[in-house]
C-alpha cells in the first residue's frame, strides 16, 4: 500500500494513502471532536465538528472525509480550526433541551451523550444570546414499545439514517424537509410505532445525543457490568453485549462479530427480558397425584398449582430418573427417548446425546433439526458429504447473483438479510424464489419467481433444463468433480420451461432468464430456508439445488455455494454434537462399525448400533400399541416444545400425554411441560456459559451475565445430575459446571471439525470450522477442490414431481403455509414473554392477499376460523399482498391459535421432516364483517 | 433518578395489543397505484428509473395540485422505493405541496416574490393584500411568498399557477385568478429553428461533429478568450473542458439553468430570446468533451422557458444537424441550492439537493458517478459567438484593465433595469449611468449588491470599483452571477441584509451545522434593533470557514458588510 508524507500539527507523519486525517490523528492520540462520524458508518462530514485547517485552502476541511495528500500541512488545533469546532458544538447545544436522555455516566449535567462529551472536551459554554434562540421543543414520540424518539435532542447528524439505510437497509428513517426544519422522519413523518420500522434499534445504537434511545435505558447510562455473549435467537449468531444493572439485563448492544459486525434485530436487541419474566419456573415441579394429563389443559388458563406442586431438587431428580430406570429395565432401552434442544449449547447437546446413548441405551435422541433442515441435511450428506453450509452468508458480498429460495430472510434471519441487501445495493442481483413475495422481494430483488406452493422441483428442474440444453454447464467441473452427470442431464430433458411453467406458474421466459443469469454469473450463491425443506419432497428440492450449483460450477469459490439458513441459534452445533438419532458427534453414522467401535471405546460403554427414531416417529411410537417392542413410554425433553412445534398437534399432544413418564426441563411451563410428570427449572441463555455454532459454522462463546432465578439451575448441571442418577459416572470439573471439560471431550470426538479450536481460543474469539489445528485460521469456505464424499466428488441426484401429501379440494380449498414472523421465535415461549416483542405482535394473525379477501368477502382485521382435517383455530385476518392467491399464511408461535393444530404430519421419506409448508384448509368468517 | 420521558412498557403494550390488520407501515392502495400508473406508466421490465423520481413527483403535483400521501406511498411502491425515499425528496422541494389524504388541494397557487428587488418594489403589501383578498374565501386559492422568481427587472413579480405576472398588481393578479389563467405565457418573439438555421446556426456544431473543426482548436479559442464560467464561480471554461475531456469515459454533461441567485435573470432572458444558440453551445461542448448524454436542469419557476426549450429540443431532434447526444430536460422544483453544481447533480439523480463534499470534484466523479462537464447556461450561450468572432474579439472588450464582456442583471432603484451586456470591469456608477439611464426618479445611490444575495453589500463610496471576477474580494464581496441590485437613499442596507439572510435560511439545504443553524440564528439576531456583533461575527466565521458549500460560505457576507460599511444602521460602533 502506498503511503503519504504530510505534516500534522507541525509533526511529520507518514500514513497510508486514502486514510482520513481523522483516523490518522486518532491513531496518534490526537482527539478531534466529531458527531456525525461513527466507525462502521460511511463518513458523511455534515456536522463539521471535526474541521481542520489545511494550509493553502480557503476553507476548513472535515477531517473525517479528507485524506492526506503528500506535503499537506494540517492543523487540528489551530486557533481558526478550534474556533469553528467550538462554534459547531455551541450552535448544536443552543438548540438542545436542558434535560437530556443520554447522560454521561450518571451526570444529569452532561445530558447529551457525545455532544456533552465534546463540549466538555473543548470547554464550550453556551452563551445566553444563543440559548435564547433555542428552537421550539418537539414533543416526544413514544409510540414504539422499545424506543423513545426525542427529536428535541436531535442534531441532524443522520447517523440514524445511515444506520437504518446503509447498514440495515430497512429504509425507514430519512431526513425530510430542509434548512432549520430538516427533521428525522419515519416513513411519511409517521409516529415510529406506526411506521414500517422493524425495531432493529440500529438507529438507537447509532444516535450520539439520545434523541433515539431504548426506553429501558434512558438518562443515566452507567451500568454495573457489561457481559459479552452471543444472541440466543436465530442461527445467524450475532454477538451481543449485555448491559447489566441491579442483576437485570437492561439493554443489549450489538458487538463486532463475524456474522453481524455490531448489527442486531428486534429480537436480539429488545427481546431479552423474557429471562426476567414472572412466568419463569423457579422451583422443581412434580405433578400432583391424580391430576390427569389432559390435553385440554393447554387450551384454558389453568393455575399451575392445580397441576403441580413444588419440590426440592433432590426429590425432583429422584422422581425424574427413577421411573426412567424402571421403564428401561422393564421394556428395554427403546422404551425411552430424549429430545435435546437446538437452543442450548454445544456442551449441553453433547452431554444430552451422550446421556441418551450411554444412559438410556439407545439412539432415540433427536431435536428440532428434524423439523427444519432434516431434508436439507439428508440431501447434502448424500450429495456433497456434509450437512453444513459451503459458504457463509456474508459471502454474498462476493456474489453477483444470489438465489434466495423458500426463505423470508428479513423476518427469520434479519441480520443475514442485511448482508444480502447490502450486496444488492452494490449491484448483486437477488432472485427471490418463493410462493410468498416477502419483504426482500418488495424492493431489493432483481427478479421474483413466485412459483405455486409445492412446485419447487418443477421450477428447479426447468432451470436445470435450460442450463443443460443451452450448454451453460461448467463441463470442466462436471468432468472433474461430479458423478451421475449423464443421468441428471437426461432426466431434465423433459422439464422444459414451457411445460413446467404450467405447473409452477412462473413464465417460461423468466425461468430461462434467471437460469441463464445464474449459470453465467461470475459467482452465484443459493440460500434457502424451510420453504424448501418442509415438504414431503424437501430432500428432492435440495437435490435440485445441489444439482444447480454443481452443473454450473457455482460451488467451492468465494460468493458461490449452498447455504441452508439454519433456524435455531445452535441447530448447527446441536446436530454436529450428535443430537440426532442416526449419527454420533460429527455425523458419524451409528451403523458405521468403526465409528460405533470408536465411541464404545471413547465412552467406555456398549452402544446401540441401530439408528434411533426421529421426532415425529417418536410421537407415533408413543401412541404405539403395547405389543410394539419399540413403544416409547418414557421421555426426557430438554428445552423443546413438541406440543407446539410438531405437526398435527392434536396427535402430538395426545402422544405426549400418553407417556408413562415425561420429564421436561425448561425455563417456562411450556405446552409440553404441562403434560410432564416432573418439570425441572432450567437456565436461560444469558444465565449460563457455553458455546454455540451458527449457520456459518462459526463457534462462538456465550457467557453468563446474570444468575438464574430462584432455584433454577444451569442445564449442564441438570443433565449431569440426571446422568448420575441413571448410573453414569461422569466427572466434569471446573467453573460453570465443567463446561470447558465437556467441550474438550467433545473436541476429541469431533477432531476433523473442531480439533484446532480449544476452549481458550474460543474464549478469545469466534472461530469457523473446519479448523483442524491451532494454527488453522478456520475455513469459512469449503469444497475448494474436493467434496467430503467417499470418492471426493459431488453425487448428482434426479428429482421428479411429487405432489404435496394433501391437496386442496372443495371442502378445504385453500393452502396453508406456516412459518415465522420477525418478532416471534419458534413456538413463542420466549418471545411472547418478551415485553417489546409481545407488544409489537400481540396476537395470532393469518395473512391473505387482497384479491382473495375480496373474492371470499372477507376483510382485513376480521376474525376468522381456519380449519383443516385435523383441527381448527380462530384468529384475525391480515392483508398481505405478498401471499399468493389461494393460500393463507400463519405463524406458528401462538398457542391460542396454534397453526400446527392444522398442519399435516406427512413426512419426507429421506429427511423425515413433516410437511409444514402445505396442507389444505378452509377459511370462514367468524362473525359477519 | 427517574427519566422524564420514561414510559411504562405495560402502558404501551396495552395501546398496541390490537394486532395489525396489515403489514407494518403504510400500504399502497390499488386505487392510488392505478392513479399513479396513469401518470407515470407501467413499470418497465427493469423497473422505473430512480433518477426520474422528481419528474414523477411533478407529474403528480401538477395533476392533483399537490402530493397526496396516498400517492407518495403508491409512487414508492411503483418505483420499488421505500416511502421515506420519496418523502424526503418531495419534502425538500418547495414546489411540492404535500397534502394529507383528507386535505383539499389548492385550486390555484399564487406565488409572490419576496426577494430584495421585488421587496423594494412593494411586494410585501402586494402579498398581504392578495392573501387578504384571495385566500380563505373558499375559492381554493393559495397565496404564498416565494424567493426570487428571476424577474427582478419586472418587480414586483408574481405567478398565477404557471403564468408569470410582470409588474404585478393586486388587480392584475386577481383578474388572472378570476379567469383561471394558469398556463405559461407564450413567447412568440423567440428565434425559432428555421430562423436560427437561416442565420447560419448549427454550422459550427456540424463542423465540430464532423471533425472539420478540431476539438483542440475549439478549446484553444476558449482558453485564449478568457471565458470563465458565468454561473458565479468563474472557473475558466477552456480548462474545464480539457480536464473533463481527459477523464475516462463515459462522460456526461450537465447544464445549469437553475438561475436562482436573487437578482439574476440573464439566463432566462437569453433563453427566451434565442434557445438554439444555447443548444448549439451544448452540442459543441458535448462533442468536444465527448459527453454521451446531456442533462439540462431548468429551474421550475421558468415555465415559459421550459415550454420553449421543450419545443426547441423537439425541433432539434426532428432535424438534427449532426449526431446528437442523448439530451434530457429536467425540472427543478423550487430549491435555490440546486444551482450549486453538486446539489444540481444530486437533484438530477432524483435526490434531495444536498451539495456533495469535494474532493472528489465533479469533473472526475459527477453525475451518476461519471466524469461530468457542468456549465452554466450563459457560458454555453457564448460559444457560437466566440468561435465565430474569435477569441480576440471577446477579449478586446473590457474596462479598467479587465477583459471581456459580461451580462449584468440590473435591478432595484435604477431607471431602466434589465440585462445589460457591458464590458467586464465596468464600475457600478458607470453601469447605472451608461446602461440603466441613471438612478430611478427620486432615488440617489446609497448602496449596491454586486453579486446577488451572496456577493455582499457595498456602500456608494465604493461605486467606482471595477466589477469583475476577483476585483471585489478585497472589499469582502464578489460578483458571482453579476446580479446587481441597487439601493437608494431611502433603502436600508440592514433590511437588505436581513432579506438575504432570511433567504439563505429559507434555502439552506440543512445538511451542515454551520449553515443550517447559522443562517437561522443569524436571521433572528439580525432582526434585533441593535446587533449582537460578537455573536454574529462568530457565526459568520464558522459559516464562512466550515460550511460544506458556497451557500453557507457566502451567507455571512451581508453580515460582515453591514458591520463594516453600515455600522450606523445596526447600532454597532
Amino acid at each position: 500500500m502506498s503511503t503519504v508524507q504530510f505534516t500534522l500539527n507541525g509533526q511529520s507523519v507518514e500514513a497510508p494513502a486514502g486514510k482520513s486525517i481523522f483516523n490518522i490523528a486518532k491513531e496518534l492520540g490526537i482527539a478531534i471532536p466529531h458527531l456525525c462520524h461513527k466507525e462502521g458508518l460511511a463518513p458523511d462530514g455534515n456536522c463539521r465538528a471535526c474541521v481542520v485547517e489545511v494550509a493553502g485552502e480557503r476553507t476548513l476541511a472535515p477531517s473525517c472525509c479528507r485524506s492526506a495528500t503528500p506535503g499537506m500541512q494540517v492543523q487540528t488545533n489551530s486557533e481558526r480550526a478550534v474556533k469553528s469546532q467550538k462554534m459547531v458544538l455551541e450552535m448544536l447545544l443552543a438548540d438542545l433541551p436542558e434535560q437530556g436522555h443520554k447522560w454521561l455516566d450518571d451526570r444529569a449535567e452532561a445530558p447529551h451523550g457525545e455532544l456533552s462529551q465534546w463540549a466538555e472536551h473543548h470547554g464550550v459554554q453556551l452563551r445566553p444570546a444563543l440559548a435564547d434562540l433555542r428552537r421550539e421543543t418537539v414533543p416526544a414520540d413514544l409510540s414504539h414499545p422499545a424506543m423513545a424518539v426525542n427529536l428535541g435532542a436531535c442534531i441532524q447528524c443522520n447517523r440514524c439514517e445511515r444506520a437504518c439505510r446503509d447498514l440495515q437497509v430497512n429504509d425507514v428513517i430519512g431526513l425530510a424537509f430542509r434548512g432549520a426544519h430538516t427533521q428525522v422522519v419515519f416513513d411519511l413523518a409517521d409516529p415510529m410505532g406506526g411506521s414500517s420500522c422493524v425495531g432493529c434499534g440500529e438507529c438507537v445504537q447509532a444516535c450520539p445525543t439520545g434523541a433515539l434511545m431504548p426506553k429501558s435505558h434512558m438518562g443515566p447510562q452507567k451500568v454495573d457490568r457489561e457481559v459479552d455473549s452471543v444472541c440466543p435467537f436465530c442461527g445467524v449468531g450475532c454477538l451481543v453485549t449485555y448491559q447489566v444493572k441491579d442483576e437485570k439485563i437492561i439493554s443489549v448492544k450489538g458487538r463486532e462479530g463475524p456474522a453481524n459486525e455490531g448489527r442486531l434485530c428486534v429480537k436480539g436487541r429488545f427481546g431479552m427480558d423474557y429471562i426476567h419474566s414472572p412466568d419463569r419456573i423457579t422451583k422443581p415441579l412434580i405433578r400432583k397425584t391424580g391430576v390427569a394429563k389432559d390435553v385440554a389443559l393447554l387450551e384454558g388458563h389453568t393455575d399451575w398449582r392445580e397441576v403441580f406442586r413444588e419440590a426440592t431438587w433432590e426429590e425432583a431428580l429422584e422422581r425424574a430418573t427413577q421411573p426412567l430406570n424402571t421403564l428401561r429395565q422393564q421394556h428395554g432401552p427403546k422404551s425411552l427417548a430424549g429430545f435435546g434442544s437446538a437452543k442450548g449449547s454445544n456442551e449441553e447437546a453433547y452431554l444430552f446425546q451422550k446421556l441418551v446413548r450411554t444412559g438410556f441405551g439407545s439412539n432415540n435422541v433427536d431435536h428440532c433439526t428434524r423439523l427444519c433442515h432434516a431434508s436439507s441435511v439428508a440431501a447434502l450428506l448424500e450429495g456433497v458429504g456434509s450437512g453444513a453450509v459451503s459458504n457463509p452468508v456474508r459471502d454474498v458480498e462476493h456474489s453477483d447473483l444470489i438465489i434466495v429460495i423458500g426463505s423470508n430472510p428479513t423476518a427469520n434471519h434479519p441480520v443475514a438479510a442485511t448482508w444480502m441487501k447490502n450486496a444488492a445495493q452494490r449491484g448483486t442481483r437477488i432472485v427471490l424464489a418463493d410462493p410468498r413475495i416477502t419483504d426482500i422481494g418488495q424492493r431489493h430483488t432483481w427478479r421474483n419467481l413466485q412459483f405455486k406452493a409445492d412446485t419447487d422441483v418443477a421450477l428447479l428442474n426447468a432451470m436445470l433444463h435450460v442450463i443443460v440444453t443451452e450448454n451453460l454447464c461448467d463441463e470442466t467441473f462436471l468432468r472433474e468433480r461430479a458423478d451421475n452427470v449423464a443421468e441428471l442431464k437426461a432426466h431434465v430433458q423433459d422439464f422444459t420451461p414451457e411445460v413446467m411453467s404450467e405447473v409452477c406458474g412462473v413464465p417460461a421466459d423468466t425461468i430461462r432468464e434467471v437460469a441463464r443469469a445464474y449459470a453465467t454469473a461470475q459467482a452465484a450463491m443459493i440460500l434457502w430456508g424451510m420453504g424448501v425443506s418442509q415438504h414431503v419432497h424437501g430432500t428432492d428440492n435440495v437435490r435440485c439445488l445441489i444439482a444447480l450449483a454443481s452443473i454450473t460450477g457455482q460451488i467451492g469459490r468465494p460468493g458461490t455455494g449452498l447455504h441452508p439458513l439454519r433456524g435455531q441459534n445452535n441447530v448447527q452445533g446441536a446436530s454436529d454434537a450428535g443430537l440426532i438419532p442416526m449419527m454420533y458427534p460429527n455425523y458419524q453414522r451409528v451403523t458405521d462399525k468403526s465409528a460405533h467401535d470408536w465411541f464404545e471405546k471413547f465412552w467406555d460403554t456398549k452402544l446401540d448400533d441401530q439408528p434411533g427414531y426421529t421426532v415425529v416417529e417418536i410421537m407415533h411410537k408413543a401412541l404405539a400399541p403395547d405389543s410394539d417392542p419399540h413403544k416409547v413410554r418414557g421421555m426426557y425433553i430438554m428445552g423443546e416444545n413438541p406440543a407446539m412445534s410438531d405437526p398435527d398437534l392434536n396427535h402430538a399432544r395426545h402422544a405426549l400425554a400418553s407417556l408413562q413418564h415425561l420429564v421436561v426441563q425448561d425455563i417456562f411451563l411450556t405446552e409440553t411441560a404441562w403434560l410432564a410428570d416432573v418439570v425441572l427449572p432450567a437456565s436461560a441463555w444469558p444465565e449460563k456459559t457455553g458455546t454455540v455454532s451458527n449457520t456459518d459454522r462459526t463457534v462462538q462463546m456465550g457467557r453468563q451475565a446474570v444468575q438464574p432465578p430462584g432455584d433454577a439451575k444451569p442445564d449442564l448441571w441438570i443433565i449431569q445430575q440426571m446422568a448420575q442418577r441413571m448410573g453414569l459416572n461422569w466427572a466434569y470439573a471446573g467453573e460453570h459446571e465443567g463446561v470447558a471439560e465437556v467441550y474438550e471431550e467433545m473436541r476429541q470426538a469431533m477432531a476433523p471439525a473442531i480439533g484446532g479450536i480449544d476452549w481458550a481460543r474460543l474464549n478469545a474469539g469466534s472461530v469457523t470450522y473446519p479448523c483442524v489445528s491451532a494454527d488453522d485460521p478456520g475455513q469459512p469456505i469449503v469444497f475448494h477442490d474436493h467434496f467430503p464424499t467417499a470418492d471426493g466428488r459431488v453425487r448428482l441426484m434426479t428429482a421428479s414431481l411429487i405432489p404435496a401429501n394433501e391437496q386442496p379440494d372443495a371442502e378445504y380449498p385453500m393452502v396453508l403455509i406456516t412459518g415465522r414472523q420477525l418478532e416471534h421465535w419458534h413456538t413463542g415461549s420466549m418471545t411472547r414473554r418478551a415485553t417489546v416483542l409481545d407488544a409489537l405482535e400481540p396476537a395470532a394473525t393469518a395473512s391473505m392477499c387482497s384479491a382473495d379477501l375480496a373474492r371470499l368477502g372477507l376483510q382485513a382485521g376480521q376474525q376468522v376460523r381456519i380449519a383443516s382435517r385435523r383441527g381448527e383455530v380462530q384468529l384475525q385476518l391480515r392483508c398481505d399482498d405478498g401471499t399468493p392467491q389461494g393460500a393463507v399464511f400463519m405463524p406458528f408461535a401462538y398457542v391460542e391459535a396454534a397453526a400446527n393444530e392444522l398442519t399435516n404430519a406427512a413426512l419426507d421419506p429421506f429427511g423425515k421432516i413433516p410437511e409444514f409448508k402445505y396442507c389444505a384448509v378452509r377459511v370462514s368468517a367468524l362473525q359477519p364483517s | 433518578m427517574a427519566n422524564a420521558t420514561h414510559i411504562g412498557l405495560d402502558q404501551v403494550r396495552q395501546q398496541l395489543r390490537q394486532p395489525r390488520s396489515q403489514l407494518k407501515g403504510r400500504q399502497a392502495t390499488g386505487e392510488a397505484r392505478a392513479e399513479v400508473r396513469a401518470l407515470i406508466g407501467e413499470p418497465p421490465t427493469n423497473g422505473h428509473r430512480r433518477d426520474l423520481l422528481i419528474e414523477h413527483l411533478h407529474a403528480l403535483n401538477d395533476h392533483f395540485h399537490g402530493l397526496f400521501e396516498r400517492h407518495i406511498v403508491a409512487l414508492a411502491t411503483e418505483m420499488r422505493l421505500s416511502v421515506v425515499e420519496v418523502f424526503e425528496v418531495a419534502s425538500f422541494y418547495h414546489h411540492f405541496e404535500i397534502l394529507k389524504d383528507d386535505q383539499a388541494a389548492p385550486r390555484i397557487t399564487v406565488r409572490v416574490c419576496d426577494s430584495l428587488s421585488c421587496s423594494l418594489a412593494g411586494s410585501d403589501s402586494l402579498l398581504r393584500q392578495l392573501q387578504n383578498d384571495l385566500q380563505n374565501n373558499g375559492s381554493g386559492v393559495k397565496v404564498v411568498p416565494v424567493p426570487c422568481l428571476g424577474r427582478c427587472e419586472q418587480a414586483p413579480a408574481a405567478q398565477v399557477g404557471q403564468w408569470a405576472v410582470a409588474h404585478a398588481t393586486v388587480e392584475g393578479v386577481t383578474q388572472r385568478v378570476a379567469q383561471n389563467q394558469t398556463a405559461p405565457n407564450a413567447l412568440p418573439d423567440a428565434i425559432g429553428m428555421d430562423a436560427y438555421l437561416q442565420a447560419g446556426g448549427y454550422q459550427l456544431a456540424k463542423q465540430v461533429a464532423s471533425g472539420e473543426r478540431e476539438a483542440e482548436s475549439v478549446i484553444q479559442i476558449l482558453e485564449s478568450s478568457g471565458l470563465r464560467g458565468l454561473g458565479g464561480a468563474g472557473f475558466p471554461a477552456g480548462r474545464k473542458w480539457r480536464i473533463v475531456r481527459s477523464q475516462r469515459g463515459p462522460r456526461l454533461m450537465a447544464v445549469n439553468i437553475d438561475e436562482g441567485e436573487p437578482g439574476t435573470f440573464k439566463d432566462r432572458t437569453c433563453l427566451e430570446a434565442d434557445p438554439h444558440r444555447f443548444l448549439e453551445g451544448v452540442l459543441i461542448a458535448a462533442s468536444v468533451v465527448g459527453c454521451e448524454a446531456v442533462y439540462i436542469y431548468l429551474r421550475d419557476e421558468y415555465h415559459e422557458a421550459r415550454v420553449l426549450l421543450t419545443q426547441a429540443l423537439a425541433q432539434l431532434q426532428a432535424n438534427a444537424p449532426c449526431a446528437l447526444p442523448r439530451i434530457e430536460l429536467r425540472r427543478g422544483a423550487g430549491a435555490y441550492i440546486c444551482g450549486e453544481e453538486s446539489a444540481m447533480i444530486e437533484s438530477i439523480e432524483g435526490k434531495r439537493g444536498e451539495p456533495r463534499l469535494r474532493p472528489p470534484y465533479i469533473a472526475e466523479v459527477g453525475l451518476f458517478g461519471r466524469p461530468t462537464l457542468e456549465h452554466n447556461f450563459e457560458t454555453l450561450y457564448w460559444i457560437r459567438e466566440l468561435l465565430e468572432q474569435g477569441a480576440d474579439s471577446f477579449a478586446s472588450h473590457g474596462r479598467h484593465g479587465r477583459q471581456g464582456l459580461r451580462r449584468f442583471s440590473v435591478s432595484g432603484r435604477v431607471k431602466q433595469p434589465g440585462v445589460k451586456l457591458a464590458p467586464a470591469g465596468i464600475t457600478l456608477r458607470e453601469l447605472v449611468d451608461e446602461y440603466c439611464g441613471g438612478m430611478a426618479e427620486g432615488h440617489t445611490l446609497y448602496a449596491y449588491l454586486p453579486g446577488g444575495a451572496s456577493g455582499g453589500i457595498l456602500p456608494e463610496r465604493l461605486a467606482d470599483v471595477p466589477l469583475d471576477f476577483d476585483t471585489l474580494q478585497p472589499h469582502g464581496c464578489f460578483i458571482g452571477s453579476a446580479a446587481v441590485m441597487v439601493l437608494g437613499q431611502r433603502d436600508s442596507a440592514r433590511e437588505a441584509a436581513l432579506n438575504v439572510m432570511r433567504f439563505f435560511a429559507h434555502e439552506s439545504c440543512g445538511q451542515c451545522t454551520p449553515c443550517r443553524v447559522g443562517t437561522d440564528k443569524a436571521a433572528q439576531l439580525m432582526s434585533a434593533e441593535v446587533w449582537d456583533a460578537d455573536t454574529l461575527q462568530d457565526l459568520a466565521q464558522v459559516m464562512g470557514d466550515a460550511s460544506i458549500c458556497g451557500l453557507g460560505q457566502a451567507a455571512p457576507n451581508p453580515i460582515r458588510c453591514v458591520l463594516q460599511y453600515f455600522p450606523h444602521e445596526v447600532g454597532a460602533a
